[in-house]
């Protein structure tokens, strides 16, 4: 089989060399087709390890279905959002908790209600405050640089950007005149790939800033590949996780207190293999695997070698191929039914390198006593329409009441999600 | 210091342009446009130093661009001075979202740029062949390297340009929408983007 798909390759190789001389005027006086296997040879030269490009395929029509899939810039009118279309489990309600506002990415509730959102593609923080029945959308930071990640900890909010940590103390009392943010950390690598960040502070007081593997499949060195935690002044860095690919989203449970985080699995290997992972801590300074092992069970043809994934912390739940597991909160609230009790809701982004796209959803994962994965079920479905996204769910975060807000930075609006009572369209 | 004086009076030109176009209201799209294509050239192919030929793109990348512009989102700090990045941060302030739909779309509509006369240099193509194959560019930019959807049209593009935003996208200078470009350029030698950057203006 081996030898016979490399054959198909070369072919599919000399045709497209074929192609490009066949056009161009200027290569007639190449040697003609007696000498094809030492252009096709030149054509794919070994790409080094670690090269971004390893496992993409030539150009194809089936390699045009795997390229990133960017989101709109603009948000979409409020009245364009997919909330008829998305299911939920009977007797929970959808609503439009805002819209308008670009690329909505992590969430966080003030104390006192407010909303406050990070984004990936803008520059902005932004708050939401709901007033008599009226809604206000505040910019509350701003020319900040991919500020993804966002937590809220007595009264201070605290903004990540791709490379550096900022706060606001005080800040739903300055939500008109917020002063500038205050740097307090700046000790972080300033990589692109996997430089965006999902912030939290955890029941250690301490705030826990991941830093992803800086590339597809590539190795890491101390500064990457990992989460690590810091004193709220940016001192005392730890490592708590390390062998993690890219986290953008986690949460301590509310039982055992232990820390649990979404991990999303390479690129270009396959369709179906690996999958995403749902990791817990249970020691400080795990390994999870990454870029040797993946999904558990899976060594990465590349960096596999002379490792067994034995010697690695397993994922509590592996949460499908490419579907992108961001953000995850456990359920401590009131409003929904008492099987959701110390539930994860995990928002999964939804695939771009998979032909047909999986994900683009929020799963609720029920675990048992001991922390391990009992079962999960779809929570709400309906972001995928065609094989096209009509919406990608983000981050999940909960409302005082026990509502659920979810954010889609592909339309740029926040959804609220109730149980009982029909509620009226928020628009 | 050259390159700097172009922009300079192309910055100054279209300043003036802009300025007078603004003013008046109730114009068509396509006259708004005149003084974006007084650099970019009217038919789609720029006549300009650096500055990049419009057509063929597809809009969804042109209004990505755009976006960019007019959230001053576009130059890394050490690109905050470039002259370039000033006009159309200048061109884009106070455009509307639907300002940004409406000249995505019209200018969509320009046809591409055409293959230069000269062919190119058979060695050289030959090996920047390979380099397109080896580094997938037309696994996202398709094999006509005409793009598609958020994936710019890159066949027939300036020499120039495509060398200067290969080196700024290597170098974390220009911020693109997402990481992509920095990651797939991050082993590519400055060699090897002349070489590809010769071949792409060159392609047919």
């Amino acid at each position: 089989m081996i030898p016979r798909v490399t054959a198909q390759r070369s072919i599919l190789l000399a045709g497209t060399i074929a192609g490009v001389l066949f056009a161009a005027p200027a290569f007639s006086q190449q040697p003609p087709a007696s000498a094809p296997p030492a252009t096709a040879s030149a054509a794919a030269p070994a790409l080094p390890p670690g090269s971004p490009l390893i496992g993409r395929p030539d150009g194809n029509a089936a390699a045009a279905k795997l390229a990133p899939v960017a989101p709109p810039p603009l948000p979409a009118a409020a009245d364009k959002l997919p909330t008829a279309k998305l299911k939920l489990p009977p007797g929970f309600n959808i609503e439009v908790y805002a819209s308008g506002i670009a690329n909505t990415r992590s969430l966080r509730v003030g104390d006192k209600g407010t909303v406050f959102v990070g984004t990936r593609l803008g520059n902005k923080v932004t708050a939401i405050v709901k007033k008599d029945g009226k809604t206000e959308i505040k910019t509350i930071a701003e020319g900040l640089y991919r500020p993804n990640g966002l937590a809220y900890h007595k009264g201070t909010l605290y903004i990540a950007e791709l490379s550096q940590i900022s706060k606001i103390d005080n800040v739903e009392a300055n939500l008109d005149k917020p002063p500038k943010p205050t740097v307090i950390y700046t000790d972080l690598p300033k990589d692109e790939a996997h430089g965006w960040k999902f912030i939290a502070i955890g029941p250690d007081e301490k705030l826990y800033i991941p830093v992803g593997q800086p590339g597809n499949n590539v190795l890491h060195d101390k500064d990457h590949g990992q989460i690590r935690r810091i004193n709220l002044d940016g001192s005392g860095r730890e490592n708590v996780a390390v062998g993690v690919r890219n986290t953008v989203g986690f949460d301590w449970n509310p039982v055992n207190k232990q820390l649990y985080f979404s991990d999303n699995g390479r690129d270009w290997l396959s369709e179906d293999v690996p999958q995403d992972e749902l990791n817990r801590i249970t020691k400080v300074g795990q390994h999870f695997g990454a870029p040797y092992c993946y999904q558990g069970n899976f060594l990465d043809p590349e960096f596999g070698w002379g490792h067994s994934c034995r010697e690695f912390e397993p994922p509590v739940m592996l949460t499908g191929p490419h579907s992108a597991g961001l953000g995850m909160r456990f359920y401590t609230g009131k409003m929904f039914p008492a099987k959701y009790k110390n539930v994860i809701f995990l928002a999964r982004h939804g695939s771009w390198n998979r032909s047909a796209k999986f994900g683009g959803d929020v799963v609720a994962i029920f675990l048992n006593k001991d922390g391990t994965v009992k079962s999960s079920e779809p929570f709400i479905t309906g972001f995928l329409d065609n094989n096209n996204y009509i919406g990608r769910p983000v981050d999940v975060e909960f409302m005082a009441d026990g509502s659920m807000l979810l954010s889609d930075d592909w339309n740029g609006a926040i959804y609220r999600i109730t149980y009982g009572k029909a509620q009226v369209a928020g628009r | 210091m050259h390159t700097i004086d172009i922009g300079r009076r192309i910055a100054v030109a279209a300043l003036l342009l802009c300025t007078a176009n603004q003013s008046l209201l109730g114009e068509t799209v396509a006259e708004r446009a005149a003084p974006c294509l007084a650099c970019h050239g009217e038919t789609g192919q720029s006549e300009n130093p650096e500055v990049p030929s419009l057509g063929g793109q597809p809009a969804p990348y042109l209004l990505i661009q755009l976006y960019i512009f007019r959230e001053k989102q576009r130059a890394s700090p050490a690109k905050k001075d470039d002259p370039m990045i000033q006009v159309m941060t200048e061109m884009t302030t106070g455009f509307t979202d639907d300002d940004l739909r409406n000249f995505s779309d019209f200018v969509a509509k320009l046809p591409a740029p055409k293959p230069p006369a000269d062919a190119g240099d058979a060695d050289r193509m030959q090996r920047a062949a390979a380099l397109i194959t080896q580094n997938r560019c037309n696994s996202c930019h398709n094999l006509d390297l005409a793009g598609r959807d958020n994936i710019p049209h890159i066949a027939n593009q300036r020499e120039d340009y495509l060398v200067r935003t290969m080196r700024e996208y290597k170098s974390n200078d220009r911020r693109g929408y997402d990481g992509a470009m920095a990651e797939v350029l991050a082993p590519v030698n400055d060699q090897q983007i002349l070489d590809l950057a010769y071949y792409i203006s060159r392609f047919r």
